[in-house]
């Protein structure tokens, strides 16, 4: 199949590419790398009547040093962020992931930004930006709002973004002292989509106590799915490998909602969650020791 | 309501310049109104690798884009690497080694790999399965094209 006709912008400031979403509302879509939007153009899933290509928006392609955490523009390619030195040092979770991320074809043109605004319950960077207590600006012609990560995303391939606006940065904050990360998923073959994901970022106080367990899950329903409860079981004790256990094992049976599909059963999924999770965690806690007694510790 | 574009785009170092919708796909450019029938078109969703084509020395999916999003861009097709009486080494690599049956992937195979190589010299077995994760290949079962990437790379 081919995509149906559109009229195309392509903008080379993001004024301009707002005042297009200002005039063509739920008629347009922005173009990023394309490489979820084209697709479903191709298959006619989406029909838009407008296309807005951010391809020439050179503003929107960078990214740089913020206060000890980063500033991400939503244009940089998944590749550019996948080699960034200061990404590595900064934000090693979300170095971790990149080249987890679909095939090196497909990260030279998607964006870390088209990533996040496409939604996708599936998708590396969307639990990684939650875990890292991440925020995104969006801009329309009228204003400019910061959207904390834990809330933009609402919903399957659905977010807090109007039609009219844009996702132009991400704010990525430092990890605390005494932190550690671990980010695991299993899939069928290298690369694909994932059957069952978790990232995590977790905290110990200058006792050794867990402070803050931020665990995030994948395909684990129709968004990411933030453990809540596991983290209250975690928070204010040594992260003994009982108490990970039954966090992880909590968060797996009373947290998550995966579905059933080809690729695997729910019961299935949430088997992997499980055990996936208390994985993470166990890495999580051990780097941030690791980090605490000034091993370096992979930091 | 006149929704043409018209573009300029080097292709294998000959500029060309057409008018076209801008639902046009690269890879229905550069296959009907270019004629350059290297490049192959499996799944148009991202998935098979054989449309792979350098955007300014990189390798995507040129079913993945739009010709108009070429414009004032560099594209190199598999036509640019060799000719068959002077094939390009990786592609000789190829031929010698077996990692071509029906043929079909081997465009999106040689353009993913040409750039790989290029960076990547001399790359151990494990980094250059992942340079290919993303060509699937019906026939080979994979392991001659990692024989004719090491060859390749040895002849270097
Ligand atoms: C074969 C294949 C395998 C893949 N595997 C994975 C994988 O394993 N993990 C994974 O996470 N992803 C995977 N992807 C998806 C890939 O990472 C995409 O690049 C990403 O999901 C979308 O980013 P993009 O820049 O290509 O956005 P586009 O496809 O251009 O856009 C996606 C959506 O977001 C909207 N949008 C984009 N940018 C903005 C913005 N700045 N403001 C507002 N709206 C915006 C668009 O309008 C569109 O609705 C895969 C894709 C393919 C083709
Ligand atoms: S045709 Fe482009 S990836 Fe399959
Ligand atoms: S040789 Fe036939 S698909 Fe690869």
């Amino acid at each position: 199949m081919k995509p149906a006709p559109f009229k195309y912008y392509a903008p080379v400031t993001v004024d301009e590419a707002l005042a297009h979403l200002a005039e063509h509302g739920y008629e347009a879509k922005p173009l990023a790398g394309g490489q979820s939007l084209i697709p479903l153009l191709n298959f006619r899933l989406a029909r838009p009547s407008v296309i807005v290509d951010l391809n020439n928006i050179s503003e929107l392609f960078y990214i740089r040093p913020d206060d000890g955490g980063l500033l991400i523009g939503a244009m940089t390619r998944q590749r550019q962020v996948e080699h960034d030195p200061l990404v590595a040092e900064r934000a090693p979770l979300v170095h971790e992931v990149m080249p987890q991320i679909a095939y090196p074809q497909i990260r030279t043109r998607g964006t870390f930004g088209g990533s996040l605004a496409h939604a996708d319950p599936s998708a590396e960077l969307v639990a990684v930006n939650i875990a890292l207590n991440g925020r995104f600006r969006l801009r329309s012609q009228a204003a400019e709002r910061w959207v904390p990560a834990d809330e933009f995303f609402v919903g399957l391939f659905t977010t807090a973004l109007e039609p009219e606006e844009l996702l132009v940065e991400v704010a990525l904050p430092p990890m605390p002292p005494r932190s550690g990360w671990a980010f695991q998923q299993i899939t069928r073959r290298h690369h694909d989509f994932c059957i069952a994901g978790v990232a995590v970022v977790v905290t110990l106080n200058d006792r050794g106590q867990c402070e803050q367990a931020r665990m995030v899950f994948l395909s684990a329903g129709d968004r990411p799915v933030i453990a809540h409860q596991a983290a209250e079981m975690l928070k204010g004790h040594a992260p003994s490998p009982e108490l990970i256990q039954a966090a992880a094992e909590k968060a797996a049976r009373d947290e998550i909602d995966p579905g059933s599909d080809i690729h695997a059963s729910a019961e299935y999924r949430r088997h992997l969650a499980g055990v996936l999770a208390r994985r993470v965690l166990t890495q999580a806690f051990e780097r941030a020791k690791a980090r605490e007694t000034g091993k370096s510790g992979n930091w | 309501m006149n929704n043409l574009h018209t573009i300029t785009v080097t292709v294998n170092d000959t500029p060309y310049e057409r008018t076209v919708e801008p639902r046009l796909l690269l890879s229905d450019f550069l296959r009907h109104d270019l004629g350059l029938t290297g490049t192959h078109v499996g799944c148009e969703h991202g998935v098979c690798g054989a449309c792979t084509v350098l955007f300014d020395g990189e390798p995507v999916r040129s079913c993945l884009m739009f010709a108009v999003q070429a414009n004032g861009h560099k594209i190199t097709t598999v036509e640019a690497l060799g000719t068959p009486d002077n094939l390009h080494p990786l592609q000789e690599a190829f031929w010698e080694s077996h990692a071509v049956q029906c043929g079909f992937c081997t465009p999106g195979f040689l353009m993913s790999l040409v750039p790989f190589l290029e960076q990547n010299p001399d790359p151990t077995e494990e980094e250059i399965r992942e340079a290919i994760s993303g060509n699937l290949c019906r026939c080979t079962g994979y392991q001659h094209i990692v024989d004719a990437v090491k060859l390749a790379a040895k002849r270097k």
